[in-house]
């Protein structure tokens, strides 16, 4: 099948792809390196210089750096176990044979749809607002103080929220492998003797490991980027307290305008993505080659 | 026209020689069957006929002038495949027509060659249905009608009957037989099925792992095979091969017989047995009798024969019908 | 899982589903409420539900500034000209990745893929300037180039496993037919590849609509699409609850219908072919 000029006509057409994704990448990913050993700040572009590491030295020696790990350590932990936890569950029940399940699944998936700012927004201001949200009235209406979820509990708001949007997701993909989970193997197990919670634990949740391991591997790649949500309510406060490694450096690089310092912030959430890439394939990476 | 010629043509994948070395020659108008076991490369050597596959040694002459390094498209070959692969968004008529409008002929003469081949297949009144409101046999004639249109050098069959009902089957091999009568063009069919093979066939070229065993007429095959596994191959059911004690009484590391050539008597013959599994087809028995000192045969009696499970009876075959192999599998004298 | 069951698990069963469900909905349901009240029974305390005022005027109000219809814009010429743009590229990429496969061709997919984990902030900071140098800044342009970039290792992925699926044979037949390479791309390849192809530009659409990241860094008023206008005016000095709501419903609504007929292309595409 594969002649000769197949092959060169096959070299040049994936070219421009590899091409664009490689300038893409690396260079962007060479300069950031480049700039991340200089003093550079847009504010006073004259003073230039070669700094070593001492943008990665103020980072390591801030207090708002390693609170901005624990926070994307913890958003990305608290999202990954609700959604997972909640979307087994919640898959569980549609898959049952109830009514209208073509309506539960668009009702269950939408939350994943709505744009970020948007599902931020509808949760600062629709619900968590003190004076005029859904979760104030009710406090109100039992007669209590309502919380300040933003203000006392910035991060775990942030977590809610990205819960919320990611939860579909999960649901989706666990979902599908449900459905392909042949219903024969149930119905053996159920001969042999197995009562739900044995079927669950034997059957059902190895089907699923390789779907939940997928939806692990993904959900992580893409919190560890979550910038829309807090841009939207907390901007990273109060003071730092909802700052997630990838919103500091945005910080450093539009508001403090201090390209040199972000630039070593961007280095240092590759080696961190890294690291957590490493963990990842070792723990769930053989769940995936089936 | 359709004169076909390989002189040692090799095909390897990797370190893999799936071919290691194949002569062969193929007369125009010969209907040539590729028969042999799963993975023998029957239909390997189909493709680098039709040049979907490069050789990795050899020559490929069509009609006298080296084809090896041509392209499908130039070598005037048409083939039918497996899955029929048929254009999946065309209608039936743009499915024949492709060839045509690929060749560049103009649409007034597209259209006349399409209805003449859908009036030879029957296929008139679907010609507007697209491949997937037909049925298995339309769609094959489908694709059919698709080869013959471009009125080849040759016709390639890979397997075109595997994805049918035993009893369309039937039919549609008397079809391609007719076909092949009145176009007296040369066909290659590649088949596992060695009923096909023998029912079709003027050129019978059994394969095994890259090689060709034996080439010959379908009853040459059948009288007079060149080796164990052609014996073994040809037939159904296969061929009785018996080695040891008793295959050296006649001089021979193996022999065989045909159950269609053992003499069944209940009061004597050359063999002693016992009766074990029985067929009943209604037209024919097929026994299974295990003799001692000789293994286990299959033996088939006309209409119905009153024999039953533990039975003794005795097996003679037919004079002359024996058939001798030596230790390298080859048949003597 | 079609058992029968008793007809009081169904009930239940079927009341858990739908609470969960319409918990999980509820605060989208709200924000659509809410952007038919009056500004003043939007923030009224208790909330009013059955006893508000309704009105249509948040829409013509929002739709009437001079600005929401260019976001609005921005995103529908952002979203879909950053994926036009991916599938020009993509196209043969996966064309030539599903049918004439090198050895290399597995590893080559799979570092397409991982340039999608790169965190966004490290390749920020040289974009953001190469973009202001370049005038490309705060420019539709600009951004339909950092989203195609974005997405197109999803693009390619999901094309590839769409052209893997095309039986090799009838792309065989063609070549035994007499077509050369470009008529057998443009006669048998590419309207069998029509479903695949709609399927990946209907995912990615919608990814680059809901994108909240580059559009919000490479933008600031002129290019911003709707993500950045909500991002920038969520809290609402300028714009009050019930016309903030106006303005979100209006802001995801066309990704909530598209998003209702991408399900199976959002397992296939986002889960890289770990889950069918």
């Amino acid at each position: 099948m594969s002649t000769q000029t197949n092959r060169l006509a096959a070299r040049l057409m994936v070219a421009p792809s590899v091409i664009l994704l490689f300038i893409w990448m690396i260079v962007p990913l060479a300069m950031t390196l480049y700039f991340s050993f200089r003093l550079y700040r847009l504010l006073t572009p004259e003073r230039t210089g070669w700094v070593g590491f001492n943008n990665y030295i103020w980072f390591l020696n801030s207090p708002d750096f390693w609170l901005a790990i624990w926070n994307t350590l913890a958003l990305v932990g608290g999202v990954l176990i609700i959604t997972v936890v909640l979307g087994t569950l919640i898959a569980l029940l549609i898959d049952q044979p109830v009514k209208g399940q073509g309506v539960l699944r668009i009702l269950v998936i939408a939350p994943f749809f709505v744009m970020p700012p948007v599902a931020a927004s509808i949760w600062e201001n629709l619900f968590m607002h003190p004076q005029n949200g859904l979760f104030a009235a009710i406090a109100r209406g039992f007669g209590a103080q309502p919380i300040l979820f933003l203000e006392q509990y910035p991060m775990p708001s942030v977590i809610g929220i990205v819960a919320w949007e990611w939860l579909p997701f999960a649901t989706l993909i666990l979902l599908t492998a449900l459905q392909s989970l042949s219903s024969e193997q149930l119905e053996a197990a159920e001969m042999d003797g197995a009562g739900s919670f044995s079927r669950f634990r034997h059957i059902i949740l190895p089907h699923l490991t390789r779907a939940i391991t997928a939806v692990i591997l993904i959900q992580t790649i893409f919190l560890l980027g979550i910038f829309g949500e807090i841009y939207t309510t907390t901007q990273g406060g109060p003071g730092s307290a909802s700052t997630t490694l990838p919103y500091m450096i945005f910080k450093q690089a539009i508001v403090a305008k201090d390209i040199g310092r972000a630039a070593a912030g961007g280095i240092i959430a590759v080696i961190l993505a890294n690291i957590v890439a490493v963990f990842l394939m070792r723990g769930l990476g053989k769940n995936l080659d089936a | 026209m359709g004169k076909i010629n390989l002189r040692n043509v090799a095909k390897r994948f990797g370190e893999v020689a799936v071919i290691p070395d194949i002569n062969l020659d193929i007369e125009d108008g010969e209907f040539v069957v590729f028969v042999g076991p799963s993975g023998c490369g029957k239909s390997t050597l189909l493709r680098l006929i039709a040049g979907l596959e490069d050789v990795s040694d050899g020559v490929i002459q069509i009609d006298g002038v080296n084809a090896t390094d041509l392209p499908p498209a130039k070598r005037g070959l048409a083939m039918v495949f497996q899955s029929y692969a048929l254009y999946p968004h065309m209608s039936v008529r743009k499915n024949i027509s492709f060839p045509l409008k690929m060749a560049g002929l103009d649409q007034a003469e597209i259209d006349r060659k399409v209805e003449g081949a859908a009036k030879v297949l029957n296929l008139t009144n679907y010609l507007d249905r697209r491949p997937g409101q037909l049925s298995g046999g339309q769609r094959q004639r489908v694709a059919i009608g698709r080869a013959i249109v471009r009125e080849p050098k040759a016709f390639l069959f890979d397997e075109p009957l595997s994805n049918l009902d035993a009893a369309l089957r039937v039919n549609m091999r008397i079809e391609i037989s007719e076909l092949h009568q009145s176009l007296k063009t040369t066909m290659i069919y590649v088949t596992h099925d060695q009923v096909e093979a023998m029912t079709m066939a003027d050129k019978i070229v059994v394969l095994n792992a890259g090689r060709i065993e034996q080439v010959g007429s379908p009853l040459e095959l059948y009288r007079s095979p060149a080796n164990t596994f052609v014996a073994g191959f040809i037939g159904s059911p296969k061929m009785n091969l018996i080695d040891g004690a008793e295959a050296q009484k006649h001089g021979a590391a193996t022999i065989g017989v045909r159950p269609e050539h053992i003499d069944l008597s209940t009061t004597g013959g050359l063999w002693q047995g016992t009766v074990g599994l029985s067929e009943h087809l209604g037209s024919d028995t097929f026994l299974r009798v295990t003799v001692e000192g000789v293994g286990m045969l299959t033996v088939r009696a006309s209409g119905e024969v009153d024999v039953h499970h533990g039975d003794t009876v005795w097996l003679t075959p037919h004079a002359g019908k024996l058939h001798r192999f030596g230790a390298d599998g080859k048949a003597i004298g | 899982m079609a058992r029968a069951q008793s007809p009081r698990r169904r009930l239940l069963m079927t009341l858990a589903a739908w609470s969960v469900a319409l918990l999980i909905f509820f605060p989208v349901l709200w924000m659509v409420i809410t952007s038919f009240k009056t500004e003043a029974s939007a923030v009224a305390s208790p909330p009013e539900f059955l006893s508000a005022d309704w009105t249509l005027e948040n829409y013509a109000e929002v739709w009437a500034r001079s600005d929401y219809p260019r976001f609005f814009w921005n995103s529908v010429v952002i979203s879909i000209g950053s994926t036009l743009l991916g599938l020009a590229v993509a196209i043969p990429a996966a064309w030539a990745m599903a049918f004439v496969p090198a050895k290399r061709t597995k590893d080559l997919l799979m570092w397409m893929l991982s340039t999608k984990m790169m965190p966004a902030v490290a390749v920020m900071i040289p974009l953001y300037l190469v973009f202001q140098r370049t005038g490309l800044f705060d420019t539709k342009i600009g951004l339909v180039l950092a989203l195609m970039l974005m997405n197109l290792p999803i693009i390619v992925w999901m094309l590839y496993t769409y052209f893997r699926e095309i039986p090799g044979e009838i792309l065989e037949a063609a070549r035994m037919d007499g077509a050369g390479l470009w008529n057998e791309i443009l006669h048998v390849l590419t309207p069998m590849a029509i479903p695949g192809i709609a399927s990946t530009m209907l995912l990615n659409v919608i990814l680059a609509w809901n994108e909240a990241f580059w559009t919000i860094t490479l933008t600031t008023t002129k290019a911003a699409p709707l993500s950045a206008f909500i991002a920038s005016f969520s809290a609402p000095q300028g714009l009050f609850y019930a016309k903030l709501s106006a303005a979100s419903a209006m802001a995801i609504a066309p990704i909530l219908i598209l998003g209702w007929f991408s399900q199976k292309q959002l397992v296939r595409g986002l889960t890289f072919g770990a889950v069918k």
